[in-house]
């Protein structure tokens, strides 16, 4: 089968990258740096210069996603959810406040943090609980959020850092500020 | 002048032909050969929608009980094709409503079906029997109940992993009592409850019940009551995996798994707790296929469920399984023939499981029938691919996916070229291949000069130059799909090439280097060829002819240009400059 082995493209050449730039060049490169993300990777809408050269600086997990790759049918990435080691513990979590006649349920993974948090709260109980301060927990306010943990202990919201929190906390409780006293008081 | 036989005698022994091949091959003879093929054809395969119309159809095929379609190109999978873009079904519906009031079957892939469409079909085919609705979009449960309601001989009901919009689970109870012909359902990629004690009623009242696929909001708790129901099943797709850890729900389980003495496939597992796999023991030995893909279980746990299945022939699995886990595999499993590993997290550059080249390595080692893989992973070498292309000689389907574009081998930091070339090389009988990692110009000259059984062919981020293209397209003599994306191929290996394109199904080329000119070229030149753009920034011809297009679907077809096209996708031919500058006006 007779055919050319070269079509001489090279003078007409149409690029996939942008004008002044070597598609060897990019090669080379991405064989020494296997981990970098690639410097000509495109998506549909065109990166330009400028994120092409802060490509080369961030690291690989968190470069910019390219559409449709790798390709993974959204059927499967929409209904495959990486499982955490603790997720079986529950994220649903139930929340009693003194005095209220029934309980409710929140899902923590649902807040950024504790100050996402603590306003669900007083939004869904209709109720102010004030600022943490590590000295003197919800010093002042009428109420102070508190929690169960994996040891069935009373714990003051707010100590521990917040993915700590979410993967022991068991139960929440909203306690009267009065009774929260011995909880947050400094030592 | 001898007559050859009598026409019954003809239509007789064409009945024992099945495959459109050797039909196709028949109605050339001579016509009435030809005449009397096409009036006892009964079973039609389109796979491409566009490339024949309704009309063109009935007119050669009076007579036909059962219809497959496909439509949308494979890359629609991975949301390269934009929404809005085509395949619909319903004109194909009202046509074959008015010419096949005894059709049986319909059969679509990824197609937009929409609940007028179902109503359609519920209302206008007497005797219908199956619909299967793989990667399908449009309707809703609405749609379903027409079905349900309405085909009083339904066998077959498949939704595939279609887009449903789900808007209530009492589309299910539309089934009349006296429905007792249900032999497969598949509902699981609904997303909201059904109603169970209808679905028990269901599965209850249909004895010939061999395939049941629950959808995700199918509690653990009561599976068994539908297993008790249907011990004969012989496919089950579970619905959701979880339970709290209760020793009753185990011991119901397992004993309702125990009654099922036909059950060869299983499917499902979503949010599946591993303490759990164990009540299905009993039926491992007997399982053949086995869909692990939704299951996020991992070792030992997952290796030892999966090894109690000593004959298993298919496997879909994630990257949980790892290499020691593939390695078990391949010690356990000496019928595998079909291995996909998924990823359990794509977009993780790093992963976080140790699933490497190591495990499809030690697979192709110990299982002597695999022919089929499909395979994601972080990492890949020269050495492995050739390794597994010696091992394996009689591979059919290779897909390996590595997660990194352009990404090297490893080892040696080279290109992949010459483990893909062996793979080509050594699997003479090789009829899909999709490759990954950093390649270029030479393996497709590999491809070209060995890949002739190859059908299907799958390239991303790969090549230097036209060449690349071209090898392909001038070597490959059985290619029916090419599907390419982000390569540097343009105008010269495609305009040099026309003539092969109408021997193939399709050629998809997205943000590869192909100009607009080139686009119109090949479009007046070709007029057997349907060259589609779709340019969602805007007209092609806002920038000057050398502007690549950001899509290109090219295709055989015998229906001339779509008349269905959304405002982003512009058919070349010789009449789109007018039509451009129309629309601009």
């Amino acid at each position: 089968m007779a055919h050319q082995n070269d079509l001489n493209l090279k003078a007409t050449e149409l690029r996939l990258g942008l004008p002044g730039t070597d598609e060897s060049e990019d090669m080379v490169s991405t064989a020494k740096n296997n981990k970098r993300a690639s410097p000509a990777s495109v998506n549909d809408s065109g990166l330009n210069s400028a994120a092409k050269s802060a490509d080369n600086e961030t690291s690989s997990a968190s470069k910019a996603q390219i559409v449709g790759w790798p390709p993974v049918r959204s059927y499967r990435k929409n209904n495959l959810q990486p499982k955490k080691a603790d997720s079986e513990t529950g994220i649903y979590v139930k929340v009693s406040m003194d005095g209220a006649p029934y309980l409710r349920k929140v899902d923590l993974k649902v807040y950024n943090g504790y100050s996402d948090l603590l306003k669900a709260l007083e939004s869904m109980f209709k109720l102010s609980i004030g600022e943490y301060s590590e000295r003197e927990g919800y010093k002042g306010s009428e109420y102070a959020p508190a929690y169960e943990d994996k040891d069935g202990d009373l714990m003051l919201v707010g100590d521990v850092p917040w993915d700590m929190f979410m993967s022991s906390c068991k139960r929440l409780r909203i306690m009267n500020g009065s009774e929260a006293k011995g909880l947050g008081c400094a030592l | 002048m001898a007559q050859s036989f009598p026409e019954d005698v003809l239509v007789h022994v064409f009945s024992f032909l099945n495959c459109d091949k050797d039909r196709n091959a028949v109605s050339l003879v001579c016509k009435s050969w030809y005449d009397i093929e096409r009036s006892s054809r009964r079973r039609i395969f389109i796979g491409n929608c566009y490339a024949v119309s309704p009309e063109i159809l009935i007119r050669r095929f009076p007579d036909v009980r059962a219809v497959e379609l496909k439509g949308k190109p494979h890359f629609a999978d991975f949301n390269l094709v934009p929404e809005g873009w085509g395949g619909y079904v319903y004109p194909w519906v009202v046509s074959m409503a008015r010419a096949y009031p005894w059709l049986e079957e319909i059969k679509l892939k990824r197609m937009v079906v929409t609940d007028e469409s179902l109503e359609l079909i519920s209302k206008s085919f007497k005797n219908f029997k199956v619909l299967v609705l793989l990667s399908c979009e449009g309707f809703t449960t609405d749609g379903l109940a027409y079905i349900a309601a309405n085909c009083r001989n339904l066998r077959e009901l498949d939704l595939g992993e279609s887009e449903v919009e789900d808007l209530s689970g009492h589309w299910l109870s539309h089934f009349p009592d006296n429905c007792t012909s249900l032999v497969s359902l598949n509902i699981s990629c609904l997303v909201s409850e059904v109603s169970f004690s209808a679905l028990e009623r269901l599965v209850a009242r249909s004895p010939n019940l061999k395939t049941l696929r629950l959808n995700r909001a199918v509690p653990l708790e009561k599976l068994p009551n539908l297993l008790y129901c249907a011990p004969q099943l012989v496919e089950l797709g579970t619905g959701v995996y979880f339970a709290e850890i209760q020793s009753d729900i185990f011991s119901n389980l397992a004993e309702a798994f125990l009654g099922c003495k036909q059950l060869k496939g299983l499917s499902g597992f979503w949010d599946v707790v591993p303490a759990y796999l164990p009540a299905m023991y009993s039926v491992c030995s007997r399982i053949t296929s086995l869909n692990l893909s939704y299951a996020t279980a991992q070792n030992p746990d997952l290796v030892h469920f999966v090894s109690q299945c000593s004959n298993l022939q298919r496997l879909w699995v994630l990257d949980y399984i790892e290499d020691t886990g593939l390695e078990a595999l391949a010690a356990s499993c000496k019928d595998l023939q079909e291995l996909r590993v998924f990823p359990s997290d794509p977009y993780d550059a790093e992963g976080n499981v140790t699933l490497t080249e190591q495990g499809l390595v030690a697979v192709s080692e110990g299982c002597p029938k695999l022919q089929s893989v499909l395979y994601f992973c972080r990492q890949m070498s020269n050495a492995a691919l050739v390794t597994i292309a010696r091992n394996r000689p009689n591979m059919i389907r290779f897909r390996l996916c590595i997660i990194e574009p352009r990404a090297p081998d490893y080892l040696t930091l080279e290109p992949l070229d010459t483990g893909f070339g062996a793979i080509v090389e050594n699997c003479k009988e090789l009829r899909r291949l999709s490759m990954s990692g950093l390649l270029t110009d030479r393996v497709f000259e590999y491809i070209g000069t060995h890949a002739k059984k190859l059908e299907m062919l799958s390239i991303a981020f790969a090549g230097n130059s036209d060449l690349g293209l071209h090898h392909v397209l001038s070597g490959c003599e059985s290619l029916r799909k090419l599907e390419i994306r982000d390569c540097p191929f343009g105008d010269k290996a495609l305009l040099a090439n026309a003539t092969k394109l109408e021997t193939m199904r399709s050629l998809w080329m997205s943000s590869c280097s192909v100009s607009f000119g080139a686009c119109k070229l090949l479009g007046q030149k070709m007029p057997r060829l349907n060259v589609e753009v779709i340019n969602e920034r805007g007209p092609p011809d806002s920038g000057p002819e050398s502007c690549p297009v950001e899509k290109l679907y090219v295709y055989r077809t015998i229906a001339g240009p779509r008349v269905d096209m959304p405002g982003f996708v512009w058919t070349m031919d010789e009449h789109v400059s007018s039509r451009l500058s129309r629309a601009t006006e």
